[in-house]
């Protein structure tokens, strides 16, 4: 290094974007694979030309009712979720610089869950517009919750913020906590409990069309904060004080960070429940084809983590004929064993 | 006290001797009263409300309300009591051995693999025979029960293993389990068809509603042998918590005591869990509650099986009057109360390793 080196850096940078970009396209190309999965697979089975057949010209048939009525609503919720989800994981997992941050394993979707819950039942909002707001402070608190009990005690690494271990029990711990309320009032309200047994187990099957619309502005909001948090996140990952140094504002950084998480994470529950293990997993996966520069992997994370999400709803459709399982519920049989396996790493991951 | 701590009272039987504790004895018989006076409250409960003082007389006299009692209030009552008592045992022996304030049959995948066992059973059962009951119900679900809190804690040490136990790895793997399991038993509760919402709230969050003399039996017999034995290796289980080298020194045979109680701490939990599916945070809460009543320096057993009882007791009257006539699953209050504690301990732990 301390020679100077001949021209190469030129050509380099050139490949590495194409490199980057054939990424990207690669897992677009995943994401419409498992679009087309999920439209053409389920309790009903339709044929690739009728599924055509009935996103381009409906004529009324049984297959054009179901896909349009029932697929394409679940499929887009899922795609939706999934890059909420993917994104809010690698922003988690970028601000804590712990491998094992997820908004769902650290409580974040259970504290979205159990307020929009509770002001639906409690309060009788029944609104989308009404409730998201409880959903959205739920996340803050339980999100800035969480990171109080892990940074509790002085600083658990030389790098400063919670260890992984503490943050994940800490997590774990809200997260029963929250879940076991939420039950109670699931509870309580016999009527609520058909209803509202997917915002614990996690579903993107037969919820209403209009939930789309309404969950779209808080996830264009996040997704612009979360690409905007890129660059002071890449800055972060150095340090807090070599960020200072390079002339960030580390508190705004954050803040932003946080909001973008919130949000994100409140969108995602408000469309499918509480899932977890999908901003565990997906950041981990794409991690190798991003390289540590949060510009690139944010959106791989966000395509990768709606293609996952989809892919885990059609295998819940596959595996338990005639009924379904809920994807929250792949999605844990899934990504456990791969927390499991990151926990066993003999080099823990940094970040 | 000073004077007796001096003197070390002691009782013999045998080679065998046991030191006694007075403040340990007091508290047992303290918790004793009080789960006495909690089961009789809950018994209290129920489509008739009865005073203290009925629910006394129809246990020795004959009529309705002897029935009433004796059938459906006692039995509950009792494999709550029971329940606890088992949780709490298994809690400390495991807490003890582990030299881990956090290591519990909850955690270490347990409890979870011992209730998707019997979840297996009663769908599997659903499906070809139309029900499980009888003697399958009695032997085979505890049995089953056992295999499969064995087999969960087996594969949580196993993947937990790597040159040694580092008792942080040990927890979080037991989470990851844990996941799987909850989540195979959504699994297997979604293709057995269980139509009965209250059944299936029992395997998910642990319950005792409409728990009979057929559930008390098991938890009694597994109780009856097991506290004789567990006691029996206190001996051992002191010792262990100096290090492995002293241990072996004062001649204790460390592999094998450690393996039979932690078979005896496995047995008790999934014996627990077969009759009130996973009631969470007692097996973790239990031994600490106990060490500090007691004053001692590790889980005392008896104890912690009486705080377990009363626990389990107590979340059980909360769970059935707070939001009377809805009676909410045992499970839901035990963690409501018991995951606080865990933050506690977790903040408690980070503070003693600054310092």
């Amino acid at each position: 290094m301390t020679t100077i080196a001949p021209a190469p850096p030129v050509r380099p940078l050139a490949g590495r974007w194409r490199r980057r970009v054939l990424v990207l396209l690669a897992l677009l190309a995943a994401l419409v694979l498992a679009t087309l999965l999920s439209l053409t697979i389920g309790a009903k089975p339709v044929p690739l030309g009728d599924t055509w057949h009935a996103l381009t010209g409906p004529t009324g048939t049984e297959n054009d009712i179901v896909i349009r009525s029932l697929r394409v609503p679940r499929t887009i919720l899922g795609v939706l979720a999934g890059i909420a989800l993917g994104c809010a994981g690698a922003l988690m997992q970028g601000h804590t610089r712990n491998p094992l941050a997820d908004p769902g394993l650290l409580g974040v979707t259970q504290g979205a869950a159990f307020a929009m819950v509770a002001s639906i039942v409690l309060l009788g909002i029944g609104d989308l517009y009404g409730y998201i707001w409880f959903g959205l402070a739920g996340a803050l608190l339980a999100s800035v919750g969480v990171f109080a009990l892990g940074t509790l005690g002085g600083r658990g690494t030389a790098r400063g913020g919670p260890t992984p271990v503490t943050l994940a029990l800490a997590g774990t711990a809200v997260s029963a906590f929250l879940y076991a309320l939420t039950s109670t009032i699931v509870l309580l309200d016999e009527q609520a409990m058909d209803t509202f047994r997917f915002w614990q187990a996690g579903s993107i099957a037969g919820r209403p069309t209009a939930v789309i619309g309404q969950v779209l502005p808080f996830l264009i909001t996040g997704l612009v904060l979360a690409l905007a948090n890129a660059p002071g996140l890449n800055a972060l990952s150095l340090g807090e004080d070599v960020a200072r140094a390079l002339g960030q504002n580390v508190a705004r950084t954050r803040a932003v960070g946080v909001a973008a998480i919130t949000l994100l994470t409140g969108a995602s529950v408000a469309a499918c429940g509480a899932v977890a293990f999908v901003g565990l997993m997906v950041p981990h996966l794409v991690r190798p084809l991003a390289g540590p520069d949060h510009r690139w992997l944010l959106p791989y994370s966000g395509l990768a983590g709606a293609a996952l999400l989809l892919f885990a709803d059609v295998l819940g459709r596959v595996v338990a004929r005639p009924g379904e399982l809920e994807v929250g519920v792949v999605l844990a049989l899934l990504g456990a064993p791969f927390f499991v396996a990151l926990v066993r790493r003999r080099k823990p991951v940094r970040l | 006290m000073t004077a007796v701590r001096g003197t070390r009272a002691a009782v013999r039987l045998g080679g065998a001797s046991w030191r006694l504790r007075p403040r340990a004895i007091t508290v047992t018989l303290l918790g004793l009263g009080a789960l006495a006076l909690l089961m009789a409250l809950g018994m209290r409960l129920g489509e008739i409300e009865m005073g203290l003082g009925e629910v006394v007389s129809a246990i020795v006299s004959d009529g309705p309300a002897h029935f009433v009692v004796m059938e459906l209030r006692l039995p509950r009552a009792l494999t709550g009591a029971l329940v606890g008592a088992a949780l709490g045992l298994a809690g400390a022996i495991t807490q003890a051995i582990a030299r881990n304030p956090l290591a519990s049959p909850d955690i270490l995948g347990v409890t979870t693999g011992a209730s998707v066992a019997v979840v297996a059973v009663m769908v599997a059962g659903g499906a070809w025979y139309g029900g499980v009951s009888g003697a399958l119900a009695a032997v085979g679900v505890p049995v089953l029960a056992l295999a499969g809190g064995l087999a969960g804690g087996v594969l949580v040490y196993a993947l937990a293993w790597r040159k040694g136990l580092d008792g942080y790895r040990l927890v979080l793997v037991g989470i990851g389990v844990s996941t799987v399991f909850t989540n195979v038993k959504f699994w297997l509760l979604t293709i057995g068809d269980v139509n009965d919402a209250s059944r299936a709230m029992t395997w998910i969050s642990g319950s005792l509603h409409g728990r009979g003399w057929e559930q008390a039996v098991p938890v009694a017999l597994a109780l009856g042998a097991l506290v004789p034995a567990t006691l029996l290796g206190t001996r051992s289980l002191d010792a262990l918590r100096f290090g492995d080298e002293t241990v072996t020194a004062l001649g204790v045979r460390t592999n094998l005591a450690r393996g039979l109680l932690i078979v005896a701490a496995v047995l008790l939990a999934a014996v627990a869990t077969a009759a009130a599916g996973p009631i969470a945070f007692v097996a973790l809460a239990a031994p600490q509650i106990a060490l500090r009543l007691a004053g001692a320096v590790q889980p005392p057993l008896l104890v912690s099986a009486v705080v377990g009882a009363v626990l389990v007791c107590a979340a059980d009257l909360i769970a059935r009057t707070l939001f009377a006539p809805t009676e909410l699953p045992v499970g839901v209050v035990t963690a409501v109360l018991g995951a606080p504690y865990l933050i506690y301990l977790l903040i408690r732990a980070r503070r003693e390793r600054r310092t």
